[in-house]
């Protein structure tokens, strides 16, 4: 029997959560080409988009090929609704300015570190290869993004107060990687991945220390929630479809 | 990825750099070098007139790589495909490599990189023109990938042969990946073309707009250009504008042909005694115009790049403060 036939839509909805988180932060950085603080930057930028949307094409072909309903990873990533897309919300926020987007950038190449590195020994053999592809490109972003905050940390007044600003505003968010999940018990029963919950402490030993030699404070957890993940997305989502939906839905059916 | 013919005008207030002493023996021996087809290299002597003009050339030829990011980052985030979408950003991203190198390759010349994207900033730098032309469709992406980097390679291939060596080594690696994005860019009109009507629609239309900007890029006419001469002379240039121009139209009308598109010039046609395609008179007001600023995009890409200057000067601060603070604990703990 082949690995499409057993496919869960736990299983499947895991694999196109991943898909997408990769899908909408790799659209959201493209947004910087061009226009970064310095020519170095617009090319780290521009790079990372291209990795995460690389990994968008993998896991989205994968989740397609789950799912066994012949949607390719073009028909996921631009013709679904709103609700369909798994992305954690802290992806679809704007950049806003290059603090936030480093900032983002670290909270959430931290998260993909570990997710990945768990997923060498996944049940789902074409998963455990993505993720040991990706894995290297995570590991890169986050170094990257990890100097980054310790430069506007550690840097002036000005560069500190923003840092500081984008972290107090994106902390909250990042409750959501680790809000409980039925589907990912059994995902994690099935020893297709881990439980996106139980990365939490090793997520937290990873950032905080980088946060503390950026002279950050770290914020506290408050009952702040938000639910993309279960496809209840912020006010930025659509707006983010719009752009990236707008050839696919013009016309439909046309190849490119 | 574009350079244009260096015959642009460099408006007063160029970046400087050093003055070289002006030595009889040396520029015999420089002479001797460029008559031997040899290269010259930063720590050579070399005329004032020499490094000036590639100090203009390369630093024209970095502006535009970088301005060149913005018409087609216009369409990075509306790419109609994944594969399309990844393309385009590796694509834009070779072309702010190029920048990279090409700034490298003008401050062995002894001018800094800051100073000449200042030079670009406020106006007193051009770069290539084709670029204050708008991206209204996304064939326009892939128009610029044939016919606008098309253009760039025939005018840059000479220049892997220029008598200064880093800009030459630069320009091979350069032209290696401008190669490439041309058949990306083909590639992407040819699958249109096999596409819908509208699809078809969007790429003559796209065509019809980029055809005779693409073919100004390669500069005035000969009797018209200003410092084609004497850069013949140096080996900074190998080919004139319009047998370049030519050698472009001849290898792009059959590629038209493939496509099936029509390419906008009512005159142009194959010219048995001549061996080559004849084509129309160019409008050389317009080009002229896009040069001298009054383009749709000219205020607008400029506007564009010093939002980015100026938004990230709190980054740049920061990152130096850093290092200086580094700098000075690891003093102490020494």
């Amino acid at each position: 029997m082949t690995q499409q036939n057993i496919a869960t839509p736990e299983h499947i909805e895991y694999v196109l959560r991943m898909g997408d988180n990769a899908l909408i932060l790799g659209q959201r950085l493209s947004e910087w080409c061009g226009h970064a603080p310095v020519l170095e930057e617009d090319m780290a930028l521009a790079n990372t988009a291209l990795d995460l949307i690389g990994q968008a094409r993998l896991l989205l072909t994968h989740a397609g090929k789950l799912e066994g309903q012949g949607r390719d990873e073009d028909q996921l990533a631009f013709l679904r609704v709103e609700r369909d897309y798994r992305n954690v919300t802290l992806t679809e926020l704007p950049n806003e300015d290059f603090g936030r987007t480093v900032v983002r950038n670290f909270l959430f190449a931290a998260f993909q570190v570990l997710l990945y590195q768990r997923l060498a020994t996944s049940s789902d053999a074409e998963l455990a290869a993505i993720a040991a592809k990706s894995l290297k490109e995570a590991r890169y972003h986050l170094s990257h993004a990890g100097e980054w905050v310790i430069r506007l940390g550690d840097g002036t007044e000005l560069s500190h107060a923003r840092a500081q600003a984008a972290l107090d505003y994106l902390w909250p968010y990042t409750a959501e990687f680790f809000a409980a999940n039925p589907a990912d018990d059994a995902v994690a029963a099935a020893g297709i991945g881990p439980a996106w919950a139980s990365l939490e402490p090793e997520w937290e030993a990873l950032v905080v220390p980088v946060l503390n030699e950026a002279t950050l404070t770290v914020p506290a957890r408050t009952p702040f929630r938000t639910y993309g993940k279960f496809g209840r997305h912020s006010e930025h989502m659509g707006h983010l479809l719009a752009t990236m939906q707008y050839m696919q839905r013009t016309y439909p059916g046309a190849q490119w | 990825m574009y350079t244009q013919a260096l015959d642009i005008p460099q408006p007063k207030g160029e970046p400087k750099g050093p003055r070289v002493v002006e030595n009889a023996d040396y520029q015999a021996e420089f002479d001797a070098k460029i008559d031997a087809g040899g290269f010259i290299e930063a720590k050579d002597w070399m005329p004032e007139a020499y490094r000036k003009t590639l100090v203009r050339q390369i630093s024209q030829h970095a502006h535009s790589e970088i301005v060149g990011m913005l018409p087609e980052g216009n369409w990075i985030t509306r790419a109609p495909s994944l594969k399309r979408k990844a393309i385009l950003l590796a694509k834009v991203q070779d072309e702010g490599g190029h920048g990279l190198y090409l700034y490298a390759a003008a401050e062995t010349l002894g001018v800094s990189r800051d100073e000449l994207y200042e030079a670009l900033l406020d106006g007193r730098a051009k770069y290539s023109s084709i670029f204050n032309y708008p991206t209204l469709t996304w064939a326009d992406i892939g128009v610029i990938g044939w016919l606008v980097d098309g253009a760039a390679i025939m005018n840059q291939i000479p220049l892997c042969k220029c008598s200064y060596g880093p800009y030459s080594r630069a320009m091979v690696r350069i032209c290696k990946e401008e190669s490439f994005h041309q058949r990306q860019g083909y590639d992407l009109l040819l699958q249109m073309m096999k596409g819908t009507p509208e699809q078809r629609e969007m790429v003559q239309d796209a065509v019809n707009r980029w055809w005779w900007p693409s073919i100004m890029m390669f500069g005035p006419h000969d009797k018209d250009s200003q410092h084609s001469e004497t850069s013949m002379r140096w080996g900074i240039k190998r080919i004139s504008n319009d047998d370049l121009r030519q050698k472009f139209v001849d290898a792009t009308v059959k590629q038209a042909e493939v496509l099936g598109i029509t390419l906008p010039d009512p005159d142009l046609k194959w010219n048995e005694a001549r061996g080559h395609y004849d084509f129309g008179a160019i409008d050389w007001e317009e080009f002229w115009s896009t040069v001298n600023g009054h383009g749709q995009c000219n205020v607008d890409r400029i506007a564009a790049r010093r939002k980015a200057w100026e938004e990230g000067a709190w980054v740049r601060e920061a990152a130096l403060e850093h290092a200086r603070k580094q700098a000075a604990r690891e003093k102490v703990a020494a």
